[in-house]
């Protein structure tokens, strides 16, 4: 069972346990992480699932696919180098325990 | 402590739907310790309604749509009464009145119970096999009816309708949408989009009879045929999605405004009682992008206005409702979203993107970019959102060689020069 530490923009954590193979937005949302909006509820088509991921993970866990990529460009917080929608990440083994920042905002 | 504060008594949610969920979570994510009870009709934490037309649903927990586990309440001390509905509103004593007989004292009412679906006005309604969908149950029943179904009429061509036709298609049924109008998602969508939604619903092998009437659901237990204007079609499942209705009664019998639902100001306040709020599909409110006034009906403006209630009962400046409407549905493999609010004499212009498929409406008021449809485009439609809620308009001319897309990172880079 993966730990997902979410860091928040106020500073503190969330620390979270879930399967490997759960997508990292429904890690966040059914464990109620503050942050993370998730509207159209893993679709990818509302970019209010963004984080962060570690700069050292980042790389581990792969690049976004091509849609992903583009919605990346129109988030509401400003998009960096680690940008992930969390719906298209997939928790796993070798990214336990796993870092992400969550954004100032969403919508 | 402003006057609008709750003291006490606490505040009170009725509805335990996407926009009671968002007061909640708002008002205590914004550190309001007074209490906080919700009235939930539904035996079920409070879920979300778009998977209910887009899954076909047969086993209860295949149904992941809560919003959040039960231990998310208990964790913020929200009391949650699931299966209670609130039967009486007293606004001169401030209290509300439950189904199982428990009278609450409210310092503030949110009312947040949504809407229900128009009851469809033919004979045969309700024979068994017809169906609406609204509720998780609904779609369970739906999901298992979709099990032995072959020939699935589908009455009306709004999102849920045209969502669920492609559910019935995905399960193998034979299916046939019946609309009214002369056209499909007439209300919502520009006639320019819509058209292009009805070829692919085509091209999926779903039957579509726009401008047809139904006129009678006929069976002896149960459906067995729809009798339309333009003939009768074979039918095991008839669902049908023609429309919702505000649930306002509650508000109309306590004496508060009401017109095809609850009449608010711009803070989402009872226009006759400054203590009652009302928020989501059973709101009736003033919007900066709409004429007079709007009751939307969308996950967007559930959870916008549950949340601008949520902050303003906990205690934050108050701020006008002014969030820009947005809005999406999956037919199917298509993805159709919507950005702002088009008006039927906007001007409409069809772009097409990229890759095959992807198509954007830009509808213009006087020269000025006003909503925008996208299909399997979220890019664009993303780009739409950014640069609609910016102050800075879009106007006509500076698309005619770029998409959204590429006017928002254009207009970004530019600033980053700056
Ligand atoms: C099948 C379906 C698919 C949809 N798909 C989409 C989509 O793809 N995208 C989108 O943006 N929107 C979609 N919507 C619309 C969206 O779900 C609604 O706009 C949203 O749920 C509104 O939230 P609400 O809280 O106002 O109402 P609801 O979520 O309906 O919640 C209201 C709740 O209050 C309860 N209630 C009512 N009266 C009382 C009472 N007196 N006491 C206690 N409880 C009461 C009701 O039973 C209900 O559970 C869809 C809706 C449906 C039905
Ligand atoms: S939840 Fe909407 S894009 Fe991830």
């Amino acid at each position: 069972m993966p730990t997902v530490i979410f860091q928040l923009p106020d500073g503190t954590e969330r620390k979270v346990t879930a399967a490997s193979g759960t997508v990292l937005m429904q890690a966040a949302v059914s464990n109620g992480v503050a942050g993370i909006v998730a509207e159209c509820g893993g679709n990818a088509s509302c970019a209010t699932c963004h984080v962060y991921l570690d700069a050292a993970q980042s790389e581990l866990a792969g690049g976004p696919n091509d849609v992903e990529d583009e919605m990346l460009d129109f988030t509401a917080a400003e998009r960096r180098p680690t940008s992930r929608l969390s719906c298209q990440v997939q928790l796993s083994d070798a990214l336990d325990p796993m870092l992400v920042h969550v954004p100032e905002e969403q919508v | 402590m402003s006057a609008d504060r709750p003291g006490v008594a606490g505040v009170v949610v009725v509805g335990g739907g996407q926009a009671g969920f968002s007061v909640v979570s708002t008002l205590r994510a914004g550190g309001y310790d007074g209490p906080v009870t919700v009235f939930a009709d539904e035996p079920h934490l409070p879920y979300q309604r778009p998977p209910l037309s887009k899954k076909a649903h047969t086993e209860p927990d295949e149904l992941r749509v809560s919003l959040v586990p039960e231990s998310f309440y208990g964790e913020r001390d929200i009391e949650l009464r699931l299966g209670d509905d609130v039967v009486a509103l007293d606004t001169a004593d401030r209290t509300v009145r439950s189904r199982a007989g428990l009278s609450v004292p409210y310092a503030h009412l949110v009312l947040a119970t949504g809407a229900r679906n128009r009851p469809l006005p033919v004979p045969g309604a309700d024979l068994a096999g017809v169906h609406a969908v609204r509720s998780l149950d609904d779609a369970l029943a739906v999901g298992r009816a979709l099990t032995t179904a072959q020939d699935v009429v589908v009455i009306g061509g709004g999102f849920i309708g045209l969502e669920l036709a492609q559910v019935a298609r995905a399960r193998g049924a034979r299916v046939t949408v019946v609309e009214l109008a002369d056209r499909l998602l007439s209300r919502a969508v520009s006639p320019q989009l819509a058209e292009h939604l009805r070829r692919r619903h085509e091209e999926s092998g779903v039957h579509v009879h726009t401008g047809t009437a139904v006129q009678a659901i006929e069976g002896t237990d149960r459906v067995r045929q729809v009798v339309t204007s333009a003939g009768t079609l074979p039918a095991d499942l008839v669902v049908y999605g023609i429309g919702a209705v505000p649930r306002d009664e509650l508000a109309r019998d306590a004496g508060l405004a009401v017109d095809d639902g609850v009449l608010v100001d711009e803070q989402l306040r009872s226009v006759s009682d400054p203590r009652v709020s009302a928020v989501g599909d059973c709101a009736r409110h003033p919007h900066p992008h709409a004429p007079g006034l709007v009751r939307l009906e969308s996950v967007q403006n559930a959870t916008d206005q549950g949340a601008l209630v949520g902050r303003r009962l906990a205690g934050q400046p108050p701020a006008p409702y002014a969030n820009l409407p947005w809005f999406w549905s999956d037919q199917g493999a298509v993805k159709l979203q919507i950005a702002g609010l088009r008006a039927p004499s906007d001007d409409v212009r069809l772009v097409a993107g990229d890759t095959p498929g992807r198509l954007a409406a830009y509808a213009f008021r006087g020269g000025r970019l006003a909503a925008v449809e996208t299909l399997d485009w979220p890019a664009e439609h993303l780009a739409a959102r950014r640069l609609l809620e910016r102050e800075t308009p879009v106007l006509a001319d500076e698309l005619t060689d770029t998409t959204l897309g590429g006017l928002a990172r254009a207009r970004r880079a530019a600033e980053v020069r700056a």
